[in-house]
C-alpha cells in the first residue's frame, strides 16, 4: 500500500468559503451573493454552495457567530444565546423607545411606501412630521424621491436597516394586510360571546 | 396602560368592547343612530380619570376614532345637509369614512405585528457600520494601435489656432473728424447721400459718421430724410425754405422759423 492515508479529505470550497467568511466579517451591512461573488471572484453558484457550507458551521446552538440571510444580504450576527450579554456592552439605540404612533407610521411606509407625510396623515388622522422625523433619524426610513418629481412632497421608504433589526429577508416577509385585518370569525365569536353574557 | 380598542362599554344598544363596536358599525350589523357617542366618551373620560398619567398617545387614537364615528353618525341623521356641504352623497361619504377606518384599523394591526415582531426579535444583535467603500474600478482600455494613438497625440500637441483679439483693438475715428466732413460737403453741395458718403468704411467708423449726422441733425444743421426702412439716407442742408416743408421735424422748424 503506497498510497499516502489521507485523513481529513479537504472540500474543494474550503478556501472560497474562508474567503466568504471573512468578507462577512468585515462587513457592515448584509451582502446580497452577487456582491460577495464579484468580492470573492468566483462563480455565483459555488459562492452559494459555500455559503451554505458556512451556514451549517454558524448557526444557533453551535457557534456564538450565526450567518443569516436578512434585508437581501448575507450577515453575520450574535448568537440569540449571547444577547443579555451584547446587551451588557451595547445600546439598541435604533428600537428604544419606539412609539405607538412611530410604529403606525412605520408600518404605513413599509407596507405603502413609498409615501409621502400628507399620506401618512391622511391614513392617522393626525400630522406626521415628528414620526417621520424620528424614524429618518433612527434610520429605519429614508427619503425616496418626490412625489409628482422636484416640488412634490417628499416620499419616504423603509431603509435596509429596517429589515435587519425586525429579522426579515425582504419586505415580502411582511404578512398581507388582509391577513392581519382579517378577523372576522374572532369577532363574531367575541360577539357571540357578548350576546351569552346579556342572556344569562 | 389604558388601550383605546379594549375599552369595556356599557351603553343601551351595545355591551362589549371598543373595537368590537366598531367593527360592527363598519359591518353594518349595528345602526349607527342607536349608539349614544356621548356615553362612550364618558366610559373614555371615566376610565382616563382613573389614571394618575395621562396619555397624549391614548387620548389621541380615542379622540379620531370618536370623531369619525360622529361624523359617520351625523352623516347618518342628517342625510340631507350633509349631501348640501358635501359634494359626496352621504352613502359615499359613509364609505368613504368607513373605508378609511378600515385602512387605519389593518395599518394598527400592521403596526401591532410589527411591535411584537420587535419583541422577538429583541435578542439580535449585529455589528452596524457604514458601507465599505469599495475602491474605484480602474477602466481597462481597449488595446490600441500605436500608431493610431501617435497619430492622436500629434493632433493634441498641434498649436491651437490663436484667438483673434481685434475686436479689442477697435479704434474708433473722432466724432469731431466726421462732422468736419460732412460741414465742408454741405459747403460744396446742398445734399448727399450718407449711404454713398461712407462707402468702403469699416463699421465702426460707420457708426462714428452716423453719431456725427445725428450731432449735426440736433443743431439743426441738417434734415435727414429716408424713403424706407433700410433706404439710403438722404441729407439735406437746412435753409429756410426746407426747414419749413420738413414735415417729420415740426419742433425743429418751429425753433429754426
Amino acid at each position: 500500500m503506497d498510497r499516502p492515508l489521507r485523513l481529513v479529505t479537504a472540500n474543494p470550497l474550503d478556501q472560497l468559503a474562508r474567503t466568504l467568511e471573512a468578507l462577512l466579517v468585515v462587513a457592515g451591512a448584509p451582502l446580497p451573493l452577487e456582491e460577495l461573488a464579484a468580492a470573492a471572484d468566483d462563480d455565483p453558484e459555488r459562492v452559494e454552495l459555500a455559503l451554505g457550507l458556512l451556514s451549517g458551521r454558524y448557526q444557533e446552538g453551535r457557534s456564538g457567530i450565526v450567518l443569516e440571510t436578512v434585508a437581501g444580504g448575507w450577515a453575520f450576527r450574535a448568537s440569540r444565546d449571547a444577547a443579555e450579554a451584547c446587551g451588557r456592552l451595547f445600546e439598541r439605540p435604533v428600537q428604544r423607545g419606539l412609539s405607538q404612533a412611530a410604529m403606525e407610521t412605520l408600518a404605513i411606509v413599509a407596507y405603502l411606501g413609498p409615501c409621502t407625510r400628507p399620506d401618512v396623515a391622511r391614513i392617522r388622522g393626525v400630522a406626521a412630521d415628528s414620526a417621520v422625523a424620528g424614524l429618518v433619524e433612527r434610520g429605519l426610513i429614508t427619503e425616496a424621491g418626490r412625489d409628482n418629481g422636484a416640488g412634490g412632497a417628499v416620499r419616504y421608504r423603509t431603509t435596509p436597516l429596517f429589515e435587519r433589526v425586525f429579522g426579515l429577508e425582504s419586505l415580502s416577509q411582511l404578512p398581507r394586510l388582509d391577513d392581519l385585518a382579517d378577523d372576522a370569525d374572532d369577532l363574531r365569536e367575541r360577539l357571540q360571546a357578548v350576546a351569552g353574557q346579556r342572556s344569562a | 396602560m389604558l388601550v383605546v380598542r379594549e375599552l369595556d362599554l356599557d351603553l343601551d344598544a351595545f355591551e362589549g368592547p371598543f373595537d368590537l363596536l366598531l367593527t360592527l358599525v363598519l359591518k353594518e350589523e349595528l345602526d349607527l343612530a342607536d349608539v349614544d357617542v356621548a356615553g362612550i366618551v364618558l366610559h373614555f373620560v371615566e376610565r382616563l380619570a382613573e389614571r394618575e398619567q395621562l396619555d397624549l398617545d391614548v387620548c389621541g387614537e380615542f379622540l379620531v376614532l370618536v370623531s369619525a364615528l360622529l361624523e359617520l353618525k351625523a352623516r347618518g341623521l342628517f342625510e340631507e345637509e350633509a349631501a348640501e356641504l358635501a359634494d359626496l352623497e352621504p352613502e359615499e361619504a359613509a364609505e368613504e369614512l368607513a373605508r378609511r377606518l378600515a385602512e387605519y384599523r389593518r395599518m394598527k394591526e400592521a403596526a401591532a405585528w410589527l411591535s411584537d415582531r420587535l419583541g422577538t426579535e429583541r435578542d439580535r444583535f449585529f455589528r452596524l457600520g457604514p458601507a465599505p467603500l469599495a475602491p474605484e474600478p480602474v477602466r481597462q482600455l481597449a488595446p490600441q494601435d500605436p500608431e493610431e494613438l501617435a497619430k492622436v497625440v500629434r493632433l493634441l500637441a498641434a498649436e491651437p489656432p490663436s484667438v483673434s483679439l481685434a475686436h479689442m483693438a477697435l479704434r474708433f475715428p473722432p466724432v469731431a473728424q466726421f462732422l468736419e466732413r460732412f460741414r465742408a460737403l454741405l459747403q460744396r453741395r446742398s445734399r448727399f447721400d450718407f449711404d454713398s458718403e461712407v462707402e468702403g468704411l469699416s463699421r465702426a467708423e460707420q457708426a462714428v459718421a452716423f453719431l456725427a449726422l445725428l450731432d449735426l441733425r440736433r443743431s439743426n444743421q441738417i434734415s435727414i430724410s429716408q424713403a424706407a426702412p433700410f433706404a439710403p439716407i438722404r441729407v439735406m442742408r437746412v435753409e429756410e425754405e426746407t426747414a419749413a416743408t420738413d414735415e417729420r421735424t415740426p419742433a425743429w422748424t418751429a425753433r429754426s422759423a
